[in-house]
């Protein structure tokens, strides 16, 4: 029965009756509309959260000295001590799950500005890292390349510009890469540009305002020595970082004699526990909106439903006419049911093209209206749950004409004829 | 083309309402006849079991030679649809269809296509003198007219029997009379015809009165409507 024909005289049925058509359609159009826009917003607020921290690896945790609580091995408290290269050696050899590692150092100068070029200079961080810091925390490359192995092994005479360094020591349009700075009174040959993804997150100072060197060139140049200052991690995606965490504070202990139940001697944190903070609020929020989406939706097609229902006792009479006039109670059924697929489908379609289409401007609007650090961005439904929202209202489009089909064949067409 | 034989019908309610107490009856192929009543006599129960709307419980009903007797559903809506026409007291034309439309509405039930439907409805609305009001919707209509578009209706899949439940109750004596002339013009190309009346001069313009009492048939009065003259108003 679902010809062309068929349709057409169902169609019919609904366009000739439109009050009772629209009023039957409208609570699934705002139930379908509510979802849209509530799961819209939703994405919208983690997209501008997940920007906050984005290019950083939840699974990471840094790690500084401190001075020590306990006495220990003779040792008296208050005593500071700091870690060095060995130490990362050690860790990576004997604590498992660990993917990329990290040290940090700095160098401070007394200088007002540090980092010369040509007849250009400015105040920028001086700091050494390895190449797995990209790893850990990952920064956006705008020219040239990362710190890589080659640099490291070779002690080379290499830096980064941090993207804003960049933009106050040359000018516009002038490729810098190749180009050799003064950075502390020494010189080096950028070889990249790089950006941080977010302005957020930082440690150490930001990265847009660095000059980040080879660790082991600045060791060497800068008479570092062994000792770094701080070094972060990176986990492996399903291990702990909490128990990473714990069993490197416990080598670092045993490394450096403190005692094990010393609190302060070694500080870290790790950002796994706000990674899940975030994540268990946003899947809070749309499991909460999924309920209040489909509650509306639901409520909707009981509205159909419940319309429907009182609409075929409404119709009765021409409903037996139907069948006087030769309908097969089949017919009957296919008439209700297409007549309410057809319209919670075209009332839910229409929701969610006008719900996404409202939500694009709005997220336009957002995008025009503010800066990166807005907490609210791009709000749009995901194609997956626009798809399954299209599948839940058909099929409750035609559930929905189930009990009102099953009264419609319910009626004989004595019933509906005969003179009241 | 009708025999009844012994037909029983009791209505099982709180008190069980015995309606039609063994009838029996035969309608020629081609005749026009009346059934008469008064309210409670069984005859809008009789025309329900002849339209194959209600079903009855003991004896046979013969259609056409055709046994009516417990079809299903769907045999029993095929059967209306190509047997039978129905015109009602009260017209029961489709409100949000045009004249058009509901005279095309059986054939759709037939299967048959849109443009041949709507074709086959414009020629019977022609027949009627309905051409111009094919696009009008019933409450635009007159009610001569819409009992106008319901035979048109009851034509249009050319049916063997038409079944008329008071025709003309709805209807003024000068619209009564026009009806009544274009039932007897149908009767005459050979469709037999049933009309349920209470009105004497309804059924004085048919070739038999059935006249009914509590559920049997009190007698048959044969009846010769040409020595009516037919422009003459019924009430």
């Amino acid at each position: 029965m679902f010809d062309f024909d068929g349709l057409k005289e169902i169609w019919q049925t609904i366009a000739r009756n439109k009050t009772r058509s629209l009023l039957t359609a409208f609570g699934v159009f705002w139930g379908v509309f509510l979802l849209v826009v509530l799961s819209s917003t939703g994405n919208g607020f983690e997209n501008g959260m997940m920007r906050q921290v984005e290019g950083v690896t939840p699974n990471t945790g840094l790690f500084f000295t401190g001075t020590t609580s306990e006495p220990y091995k003779g040792y008296q408290k208050g005593r500071n001590w700091s870690m060095n290269l060995s130490d990362l050696e050690a860790i990576k050899d004997n604590v498992p799950n660990i993917v990329a590692i990290s040290p940090e150092a700095s160098v401070w100068t007394s200088e007002d500005k540090n980092v010369v070029y040509g007849n250009r200079s400015g105040s920028y961080t001086v700091k050494g890292v390895m190449p797995e810091y990209d790893y850990i925390m990952k920064s956006r490359i705008l020219k040239g390349r990362f710190i890589n192995n080659a640099d490291i092994a070779n002690h080379r005479k290499v830096c980064l510009l941090g993207k804003r360094a960049y933009e106050e020591l040359f000018d516009k349009d002038e490729n810098p890469l190749g180009k050799m700075i003064r950075v502390n009174g020494l010189y080096f040959q950028v070889v990249g540009v790089i950006s941080t993804y977010n302005t957020n997150v930082q440690i150490n100072g930001s990265p847009d305002e660095s000059v980040v060197l080879p660790f082991t060139t600045m060791q060497q140049l800068f008479s570092k020595g062994d000792k770094i200052d701080f070094f972060m991690l990176a986990a492996s995606d399903n291990a702990s970082i909490a128990e990473v965490e714990e069993k490197v504070k416990q080598l670092l202990k045993e490394r450096h004699d403190i005692a094990p139940d010393d609190k302060t001697a070694i500080s870290s944190f790790n950002l796994e526990e706000v990674f899940k903070m975030f994540k268990g609020l946003f899947l809070g929020i749309h499991i909460l909106i999924w309920i209040v989406g489909l509650g509306t939706l639901l409520s909707g097609i009981i509205g159909v439903s419940n319309i429907m229902l009182v609409t075929v006792k409404e119709r009765t009479r021409e409903i037996g006419v139907r069948r006087a006039i030769g309908a097969k109670p089949k017919n009957i059924i296919t008439q209700v049911l297409s007549e309410s697929l057809l319209l919670t489908t075209l009332a839910g379609l229409v929701g969610l093209c006008i719900g996404v289409g409202i939500m694009a401007v709005v997220g336009m609007v957002v995008s025009n209206m503010l800066s990166d650090n807005m907490m609210f961005q791009d709000p749009n439904m995901s194609f997956t749950a626009a798809v399954t929202a299209t599948i839940i209202v058909i099929i409750s489009g035609l559930l929905a004409g189930v009990l009102p089909a099953w009264r419609a064949i319910q009626i004989k067409a004595i019933d509906a004829i005969r003179e009241e | 083309m009708i025999r009844l034989e012994n037909i029983n019908k009791t209505y099982f309610g709180a008190q069980p309402l015995h309606v039609l107490k063994g009838i029996n009856l035969n309608v020629e192929d081609g005749e026009m006849v009346s059934i008469m009543g008064a309210s409670g006599s069984g005859k809008s129960t009789l025309l329900n079991i002849l339209g194959i709307l209600d079903n009855y419980d003991t004896g046979d009903y013969y259609l056409n030679d055709k046994l009516v007797k417990d079809l299903t559903e769907n045999q029993a809506a095929d059967m209306r649809n190509r047997m039978i026409g129905f015109i009602f007291q009260s017209f029961n034309l489709i409100p949000f269809k045009t004249a058009m439309e509901n005279v095309a509405l059986p054939l759709y039930y037939q299967n048959v296509n849109r443009k041949k439907r709507n074709q086959l409805a414009m020629e019977y609305l022609e027949r009627f003198g309905l051409k111009e009001w094919a696009d009008h919707y019933p409450n635009e209509l007159s009610g001569g007219q819409k009992q106008r578009v319901s035979m048109a209706r009851a034509l249009v899949t050319q049916p063997k029997i038409i079944l008329a439940d008071e025709p003309t109750g709805a209807l003024d004596s000068k619209t009564s009379a026009e009806v009544m002339q274009i039932l007897r013009e149908v009767n005459q190309t050979g469709i037999t015809m049933v009309i349920v009346t209470h009105e004497r001069g309804i059924a004085l313009r048919t070739n038999k009165i059935i006249h009914l009492k509590d559920g049997v048939i009190e007698n048959i009065e044969t009846n010769n409507p040409d020595q009516l003259d037919f422009n003459q108003e019924i009430k």
